[in-house]
């Protein structure tokens, strides 16, 4: 769509885009469920999408859901009567959009068009089906008109906010709509900025074109190059170049194994390399790690999930963030004794430790805080405690929001909400995104410590062991056996600095100490 | 590739359309629905259980027994006396599915029946094609089950890493060809139906040959005579089969080795069961399909749910809108090259170098050397003319008498179940009762993990049928998402999908793709059979939980605006005409009463 977006009159997808994140949020009620399809209309004036734009903008994290009505009255019907005049021609070729369908969602995934070309659409019916990091979901369409063409075909992926398919409001236009995907799908479509706030790992913008439409058929070029179709299917999904892949199969062709160790991946040994030293890696790594990759017969090869995807990548970006450790032992005696107070009233360890850090927070705030830009602090003004939770074949973090607002039995309640929608898999966005602070435990597990890592985006997060009858010397030389928890905090040392994680962890443990307070 | 078979055919009629996908699936699909036609239903009982298990000698006693108690009008339970001047009756060419079926309702019908075979009993489906081609799925279903981790995960089961044993697959399909072909020899031997060895040909009106080639040769002569040879892979020009890495359905059922990577030429029924069970075994599979669109043949909907299910997640890409010209076996270290061309254009695309070749290109009759110049036949493309009631038509375009030719060779619906049904219908033919086939209610099914299936119309011959005709149609489908029994087995994925006239509720095709899909479509294709309407078929109860109440869904979620009708209209309509000729004849004898009293002279007929 390069071409379409480099016209000046078009700046305005990305504010349009913008304008939808609300209702896209307050719509998604299950795996599901409907998502309006953002549309714009090639005439529109973007003056005054920006003017829609601002109140959108906070969609963040407080949009509530009171707010439904939003989806319908962000309806760019309005603002089309406007200048309609001046672009006759273009007005009725509306492109389509991969909607962002969670904050974390870069990519999307056209598992199906529910519709094909030529077919007539009117507003609400399904279009198509894609699929996030967390679900897939059915797309309706806004406006009536007829799929004129379909840009990113079945299967395909393409990055957030790239046109997927055009929308012509009459017959006459579906040539000029099939003109421009043709054209669009010959050049590279433009990398969705507006979604990355860190900048995105550099082998995405070679391999983030979408193929076009036909089958996937290798180019040809002074170098005949051979690669498998899944070697094929690794390549799109980590977003390796296999035209710079080199083949260390039979025939010198380009084996899965080849674009795993193009891709950083190694299942036997992993070593830190960091998203920024990527290019450089891509070319060395064959050579180098090629022998580690020696294929053992009987190996099975499970690509990820989109939502394994998702942890993959939030873990290898997570490793340009300079992140250090301070560990708390903390006597949980008289938690234990609460705890088994409020137990029958529903109340659950994670509430309790979620609401003491919450509480402890509140004295801390630049623990909450994150460091978005490396120049800022950027101080959350509520307290969100997300706590990991590991569910079939993923791992989730739901959000406890203004745990230090909620007492402990509404948090529990809430906590059980959560799980149950994590479980089905029905989560909102805001409902797992918003997180400012992790909590993520394995107690229950016996480990007696752990080190976790700090997820992109939030200044610190707690690894909490389990608790256990430790011999313990007072400062009068007693010994006592007492039960004795360990917890660990990994913070951004940009923002986060060993005497304020220590001071934290002091509050946090004295709190849970002296648990009264908890329940008040 | 497809061409000369496949979209030739296509051109002929809708049903023709789906022979080629019936063409692959001679070799792939389904042996034991013996269901398919209504009017084998008596038998197909008593044959199943000739067929299993592999005490079938004694399984042959009981049957007898059975039979001479059972059965009078048969009248023996061995093969029956010969027509007057004829050696026998009925004289089969070839013992495969179709020969095997046709013989053994001929013995029903107390035909004399021989039944020449000049390879082994079988054909293709038992010892090429559907039989071990299931062997093969079997392993792979349960291979592609354990691989899946997330999928033991999310029932609680911990399995370690599954692996295989080349062999022990391959012989596992071997087992069961050779079992089946036991069964099928002793369910006819049992009958008394004569097996005689060596090629046949026709030599004239109502007379065979037969013998080894060049050896002695017998001729017999018969009353009637069924055309059964069947049909070989269909190889296209330019490509140079092997048998080790180029190869076909018949090699690659052997599974003598695994590549890494295969390209599959063609992706019908075939094609598409040997990408299951080359992925599920850890090959890496290419399509190359010459049609813009995989799996052509299927309904479009069906198809493109297959595509996201059975193609896109998997170790498959593919080639669209092309032709593989030419093919050249892997040699002297080289590996195994294939060009590709643009099926319009024409012009060179691509050059592929992969592992492996298996051509799915489809079947072409086995009709050579049949000796039809002697009665005037000539083929068509290799196909025997027939007419609807599988008649062979001569070059003149007459019918030849007592000549009848039936599955693959005639090429009307390539499926080893149609070939058998064929039979059916000619032998009731010629034991004196008229009878047309409807091939628009045999089922055809694809064994893929999970299962496609599909009777009658896809939704784009249903409408086009429906503008010509001037009926309306409607839509309905279901999801196995919704299915308790299917989500049991953490396998909602699935659609099922009926197309039916809502004026007057008749099912114009039903298509699933799911769990069990193949053995799901035979309610639908019953219905068909039967003419069983919507609006009665809703009332049958599914016993719950099962998948089968995916097409009880079916049933219910279509809007038929017709009236039920449980009570047929025509009982009522002969309750009136039986009330007024009771009236009439009262009447009658009223008058005759009247005139033989008054006296008068003899009766006439009234008015």
């Amino acid at each position: 769509m390069g071409d379409v977006y480099s016209a000046p009159r078009c700046s305005y997808p990305r504010l349009l885009r913008l304008t939808l994140f609300p209702f896209l949020y307050l719509s998604h009620f299950s795996p599901k469920s409907t998502i309006y399809l953002s549309l714009s209309i090639s005439a529109m004036s973007s003056s005054l999408l920006q003017s829609r734009a601002p109140p959108a903008l906070s969609f963040s994290s407080s949009i509530s859901a009171a707010n439904t009505h939003w989806r319908f009255t962000s309806s760019p019907a309005v603002t089309f009567t406007r200048r309609t005049k001046n672009f006759t021609v273009h007005a009725k070729i509306r492109e389509i959009f991969m909607p962002a369908l969670s904050s974390t969602m870069t990519e999307g995934k056209i598992v199906s068009w529910i519709k094909s070309e030529g077919d007539v659409l009117s507003k609400g019916e399904s279009v198509v089906v894609v699929e996030s990091d967390k679900a897939d979901m059915d797309v309706e369409t806004f406006y009536d008109g007829i799929l004129a063409a379909i840009v990113v075909p079945e299967g395909e992926s393409a990055p957030v906010g790239a046109p997927i398919g055009l929308l012509a409001e009459t017959e006459a236009e579906i040539e000029e709509a099939k003109a421009k995907a043709a054209s669009a799908g010959s050049s590279v479509p433009p990398t969705p900025a507006a979604s990355a706030p860190s900048p995105p790992p550099p082998p995405a913008p070679v391999a983030a074109a979408p193929t076009p439409a036909a089958a996937p058929v290798a180019a040809d070029g002074p170098r005949k190059i051979v690669s498998t179709p899944f070697a094929k299917k690794l390549a799109k999904q980590h977003k390796v170049d296999i035209n710079k892949v080199v083949g260390t199969g039979p025939f010198g062709r380009i084996t899965p194994a080849d674009v795993e160790a193009a891709a950083g991946i190694k299942p036997e040994k992993v070593t830190a390399v960091p998203a920024t030293a990527a290019p450089p890696a891509a070319a060395a790594a064959p050579a180098k790690s090629a022998p580690t990759f020696t294929e053992i017969p009987g190996a099975t090869i499970v690509p990820f999930t989109t939502m394994q995807a998702a942890v993959s990548k939030n873990m290898i970006e997570s490793l340009s963030v300079p992140t250090f450790r301070v560990g708390y032992p903390i006597i949980t005696d008289a938690l234990d004794a609460l705890y088994e107070k409020v137990k029958p009233k529903g109340v659950t360890m994670t509430a309790l430790l979620a609401k003491a850090a919450a509480m402890a927070l509140v004295q801390h705030p630049v623990v909450n805080a994150s460091c978005k830009d490396g120049k800022s602090f950027t101080y959350n003004s509520s307290i969100n405690i997300a706590v990991a939770v590991a569910i079939n074949g993923g791992l989730i973090t739901p959000v406890l929001q203004d745990a230090d607002k909620l007492d402990l039995y509404l948090l529990s309640q809430k906590w059980k909400e959560l799980v149950e929608k994590a479980r089905s898999k029905q989560l909102q966005p805001h409902e797992y995104n918003s997180g400012t602070f992790t909590l993520s435990n394995l107690g229950m597990f016996g480990v007696d410590r752990f080190d976790a890592i700090l997820p992109p985006g939030q200044g610190a997060i707690m690894a909490v062991g389990a608790s256990k009858p430790t011999a313990v010397a007072d400062k009068n030389g007693y010994f006592s056996v007492k039960s004795q928890m360990l917890v660990n905090v990994t913070a951004d040392h940009r923002i986060v600095y060993g005497a304020d994680l220590a001071a934290f962890l002091k509050t946090f443990a004295k709190i849970l100490q002296e648990p009264d307070t908890l329940t008040l | 590739m497809q061409s000369s078979i496949s979209l030739s055919l296509s051109s002929a009629s809708p049903i023709t359309v789906r022979s080629d996908g019936g063409a692959n699936s001679a070799a792939s699909g389904l042996f034991f629905s013996n269901t398919a036609t209504p009017n084998q239903l008596r038998f197909c009982g008593l044959r199943r259980e000739a067929f299993s298990g592999c005490k079938s000698s004694n399984n042959a006693v009981i049957f007898k027994q059975l039979r001479s108690k059972t059965k009078i009008s048969a009248a023996l339970s061995t093969n029956g006396n010969s027509a007057k001047g004829f050696d026998y009756d009925l004289v089969i060419i070839g013992a495969g599915v179709g020969g095997h079926g046709a013989a053994l309702h001929a013995v029903e019908k107390g035909l004399k029946t021989a039944i020449i075979e000049g390879d082994v009993v079988g054909g293709t489906c038992v010892n090429r094609g559907c039989v071990p081609s299931k062997a093969l799925l079997a392993v792979s279903g349960r291979m592609r089950e354990l691989q899946n981790e997330h999928h033991m995960k999310s029932f609680g089961l911990q399995v370690a890493a599954a692996g295989y044993d080349r062999q022990g697959v391959a012989d596992h399909a071997e087992n069961l060809a050779t079992k089946i072909r036991n069964n099928l020899t002793n369910s006819m031997k049992s009958l008394g139906v004569d097996i005689l060895t060596g090629v046949g040909s026709v030599v004239g009106p109502q007379k065979v040959k037969y013998g080894k080639v060049g050896g002695t040769e017998t001729v017999i002569t018969a009353k009637n005579i069924i055309i059964a040879t069947g049909s070989v892979p269909f190889v296209p020009k330019g490509v140079e089969v092997d048998g080790k890495t180029v190869i076909t359905s018949d090699h690659a059922l052997k599974l003598e080795t695994v590549p890494e990577w295969i390209v599959i030429v063609g992706s019908g029924y075939i094609g598409l069961e040997f990408s299951d069970v080359y992925t599920a075994l850890g090959s890496e599979v290419t399509f190359v399909e010459a049609l813009d669109q995989l799996m052509p043949g299927f309904d479009p909907e069906i198809g493109k749910l297959a595509q996201r299910v059975l193609i896109n997640p998997r170790k498959i890409d593919y080639h669209t809108g092309v032709f593989a010209t030419k093919i050249t076996p892997a040699k002297d270290g080289k590996p195994v090259r294939i060009e590709l061309i643009d099926a319009k254009t024409k012009e060179p695309k691509d050059t592929l170098e992969v592992d492996a070749a298996l051509i799915a290109t489809g079947r072409a009759p086995f009709t050579n050397g049949l000796g039809l110049e002697n009665v005037n036949v000539e083929t068509q493309r290799g196909f025997i003319p027939v007419d609807e009631r599988m008649r062979v038509i001569d070059s003149k375009g007459e019918l030849v008498p007592n000549l009848y030719c039936i599955g693959d060779a005639n090429g009307k619906m390539m499926l080893a179940h149609a070939a058998s049904a064929q039979g059916i219908s000619v032998v009731e033919q010629v034991s004196g009762k008229d009878h047309v086939l409807n091939h628009l209610s045999i089922p055809a099914a694809c064994f893929t993990h999970p299962e496609i299936s599909m009777v009658g119309l896809t939704e784009p011959q249903a409408r086009e049928k429906a503008e010509k005709e001037g009926f309306e149609i409607s839509i309905a489908k279901t999801s196995f998402k919704a299915n308790t029994k299917a989500l049991a087995e953490n396998e909602g994925e699935g659609i099922a999908k009926m197309i039916y006239r809502p004026d007057n509720g008749e099912i114009l095709g039903v298509h699933i793709f799911g769990m069990h899909a193949a053995d799901l479509i035979h309610e639908a294709s019953n219905a068909i059979a039967l003419g069983t309407r919507i609006q009665d078929i809703k009332y049958a109860v599914h016993a719950h939980p099962t998948l089968s109440e995916v097409i009880d869904e079916l049933f219910k979620s279509a809007k038929v605006r017709g009236k039920v009708s449980l009570v047929p209209p025509q009982p009522t309509f002969s309750l009136v005409l039986q009330w007024l000729k009771a009236t009439f004849l009262v009447r009658l004898l009223s008058q005759l009463q009247c005139k033989l009293v008054s006296g008068q002279e003899t009766v006439d007929l009234p008015q």
